[in-house]
């Protein structure tokens, strides 16, 4: 992305002047590395993970790392037939928590941000700056005391404890704030006051639709967080037929000094674990890379 | 990642704990159940494979007390997933517990003394094993499960190929390590791993050490004690000398060590044939097993390594039919035939470790026919064990530690001071007295 920005010449600048660089299309030779080596590093594992998914038990740790095995359909099989298909399930946990999960966040950071950045009352700026601190608390740390409350609602091992603490993400109100003060023009907000029109029909009509490409950042960075979170659920949840995806696998790697590790099975599981995410992305990108400021006013 | 987690884990559930109690102090009564009439419904948290199954076998049998197994993953997160629930009161009834997590879960009050409602369970297990579910007190905590006991394994042919014995001593063992590096410097023996506190463990407990004894209501840590630093300073000594391997066990290079015979020999436990059939697949019945090599020549002693019980927690509102279930599983032969087939368990009941369901060897060892009565005469040499409330954190030590001295070959004496430190602070943190 950003090489692409250095590439192109400035707006307004003549390629090809004496000032700057002599070509237009030089390459910058260390950032693309670096970002190369990056790409690599990201890459590697996940190309690890497929083709270890296609080794059987015996291939997996005795074969060449990335010869490609034999085994990618019998793994398949045995995931799917491993205590009666309960991946599926854990597969359709994860989905839940993550599409509502996410979906109600994405609700509650809209309406907050936009309250935030357009409406002033009293003490916006001590509300905002307590959300900022929580953008600085891992989640992590808040999860045992979060069970501590579940349990006292008597809450606890349901679907709802899971989903509840992640209704509030304060980086999505955050965002939610920074793209709605970016993207909605308050004379536009006036301008349909003066039409008469109610706060709500001025939210919905108006200031939704400009800060939708902001609200699917919103709703894809809640969406892989709640994915791959482990702790929240791996302490909420007692009963396996709930478990989310990332902590059911767990359960497959640790099953006791005297049982082997299910690897094979861990890492098929592993892998049809981000193709949801990547359908995901590329179904969400085109709504995703709409500038954020294309809206009506121009100044 | 799952390091720094347990370390969050366990940091924060002995935050939450409402104060550490004296052992002596704990355990709840357990008078206070509801009757158990009519049908009642228990949860178990357990992580053995096909445990469903077998609860199935005893709901057939009892319509009145339902057992749903929910599976959960082993180790020590789960003991602090248990503390957690037991401090919000939302402990399912019955748990898997492994034997050294046992004084860890009394001394925060989530399990309960089950004394009166087991009978007279005892006899059906060796008195080193009971010893480890009462904590040395009258009360009976859990009813044990499987257990570990310790074995030394190694390459048959290739032991024959190098004209190397199974060492009966730990000192033949040190001159089979030199002598297999004079004949192919490429290979070693084995490996000291510091990453399962479990063998190290083990290893002191065949050697007599006790770790964790009550003096009064004081706890007394013997992490140091000479039988610890014996076991430190022989494995400091070949690590040093680059007699046996640094590499930790259970990675994809041991497995690949063990698979090629790069490595060819294996301090272990009972259940290593599962292990073994999953890391060298390639090496199918060139393996035997024979009794861990003694300190003492003639002396008769193993260590245990793993293995687990089924406790009741104090949130349970049905004691008694979960103290009948537990006992039902870990002694009735119908529940220890299925356990043994679908978990594939060791069982720590002595009855059955020479009944049917064991009389074939492991596959993998089809080589050694009589592997399971082997076993069960070693299981009978096992040395006594005793654990303290924070096993945890010597095992994280342990792994720190003696990780790094074991990479830098640098001798095990200072990270063995180091781990007993860790114990004794972090007892004293947790408000226990500790004798000096």
């Amino acid at each position: 992305m950003s090489t692409l920005l250095k590439a192109a010449p400035a707006p307004g600048t003549t390629p090809g002047t004496s000032q700057g660089p002599p070509g237009p299309r030089r390459t910058a030779l260390l950032p693309t590395a670096a970002l190369l080596l990056g790409a690599l590093y990201c890459l590697l594992p996940v190309a690890w993970v497929l083709v270890a998914s296609t080794k059987s038990g015996t291939e997996l740790f005795s074969t060449f790392t990335f010869l490609p095995g034999t085994g990618f359909a019998d793994n398949l099989a045995d995931l799917g037939a491993y205590r009666d298909g309960i991946y599926w399930r854990w597969m359709a946990n994860s989905a839940l928590y993550a599409g509502l999960g996410a979906l109600l966040s994405t609700i509650v950071s809209a309406l907050s941000g936009y309250a935030l950045a357009l409406y002033r009352f009293r003490g916006r700026e001590a509300v905002f700056n307590v959300i900022l601190a929580g953008v600085l608390m891992p989640p992590v740390i808040l999860a045992i005391p979060q069970y501590l409350l579940m349990a006292k609602a008597g809450m606890t091992d349901s679907y709802l404890s899971v989903l509840l603490p992640l209704i509030l993400s304060p980086y999505g109100v955050y965002l939610g704030r920074i793209y709605a003060g970016a993207a909605i023009p308050t004379e536009l907000v006036e301008a349909g006051r003066v039409d008469g029109a109610g706060e709500w029909r001025i939210f919905l009509r108006i200031a939704v639709p400009m800060m939708s490409p902001g609200l699917v950042t919103i709703f894809l960075f809640q969406f892989v967080a709640i994915w791959n979170n482990f702790l929240l659920p791996f302490i909420m949840l007692g009963d396996d037929e709930k478990f989310p995806m990332t902590v059911g696998l767990f359960t497959l790697l640790s099953q006791g000094s005297n049982t082997p590790a299910l690897y094979t099975l861990v890492i098929t599981g592993a892998l049809l674990a981000i193709v949801p995410l990547i359908a995901l992305f590329l179904v969400v990108q085109r709504f995703w890379s709409l500038d954020l400021l294309s809206g009506a006013v121009k100044s | 990642m799952s390091h720094t987690l347990h370390r969050r884990l366990a940091a924060t559930a002995t935050a939450v704990a409402l104060g550490a109690t004296a052992l002596t102090a704990c355990g709840s009564s357990g008078g206070d159940d509801q009757a158990d009439s009519g049908p009642v419904s228990l949860t178990y948290w357990a992580w053995a494979p096909g445990m469903d199954k077998v609860a199935d076998l005893w709901n057939k049998k009892n319509p009145d007390i339902k057992v749903t197994v929910k599976k959960q993953a082993a180790g020590d997160d789960l003991v602090a997933k248990i503390i957690t629930a037991s401090k919000a009161h939302q402990a399912p009834d019955l748990v898997q517990a492994e034997y050294q997590a046992l004084p860890t879960l009394v001394s925060n009050d989530a399990l309960a003394d089950i004394s009166r409602e087991i009978g007279d369970t005892e006899k059906e297990f060796a008195p080193g094993v009971w010893q480890q579910t009462t904590l040395g007190t009258d009360a009976v905590y859990a009813v044990p499960q499987d257990s570990g006991p310790m074995m030394f394994y190694y390459r048959e042919d290739l032991f024959k190929q190098y004209g190397l014995s199974a060492p009966t001593t730990w000192d033949d063992f040190a001159k089979t390590a030199r002598a297999l590096k004079k004949k192919a410097p490429d290979k070693a023996l084995t490996t000291f791993s510091s990453n399962d506190s479990g063998l190290f463990a083990g290893l002191a407990q065949q050697a007599g050490a006790q770790w964790w004894t009550v003096d009064g209501d004081k706890w007394k840590v013997g992490i140091d004690d000479p039988a610890t630093r014996k076991v430190a300073d022989f494995w400091g000594g070949l690590v040093k000398e680059g007699a046996v391997d640094n590499q930790p066990m259970y990675t994809p290079a041991w497995n690949k060590a063990l698979n090629t015979g790069k490595q060819i020999a294996w301090v272990s436990a009972v259940w290593a044939p599962g292990t073994l059939t999953t890391a060298a697949p390639e090496t199918k019945g060139k393996w035997a097993m024979a009794p861990l090599p003694q300190w003492t020549k003639g002396d008769n002693a193993t260590g245990s390594w793993g293995g687990s019980t089924t406790a009741v927690t104090t949130d349970s509102r049905h004691k008694a039919a979960a103290a009948k279930f537990a006992t039902w599983l870990n002694t009735d032969p119908q529940a220890l035939a299925a356990l043994v087939k679908e978990s594939g368990i060791y069982p720590a009941a002595t009855a059955a470790q020479t009944s049917g369901a064991l009389a074939e060897a492991p596959d993998f060892f089809a080589n050694q026919p009589d592997f399971y009565m082997r076993a069960a005469a070693i299981a009978k040499t096992t040395a006594p064990a005793s654990w303290g409330p924070n096993v945890n954190v010597a095992y994280t030590a342990f792994k720190d530690k003696f990780a790094h001295a074991a990479k830098t070959r640098s001798g095990f004496g200072a990270a063995l001071t180091a781990m007993r430190d860790a114990t004794v602070a972090d007892l004293k943190k947790q408000g226990f007295e500790v004798a000096p």
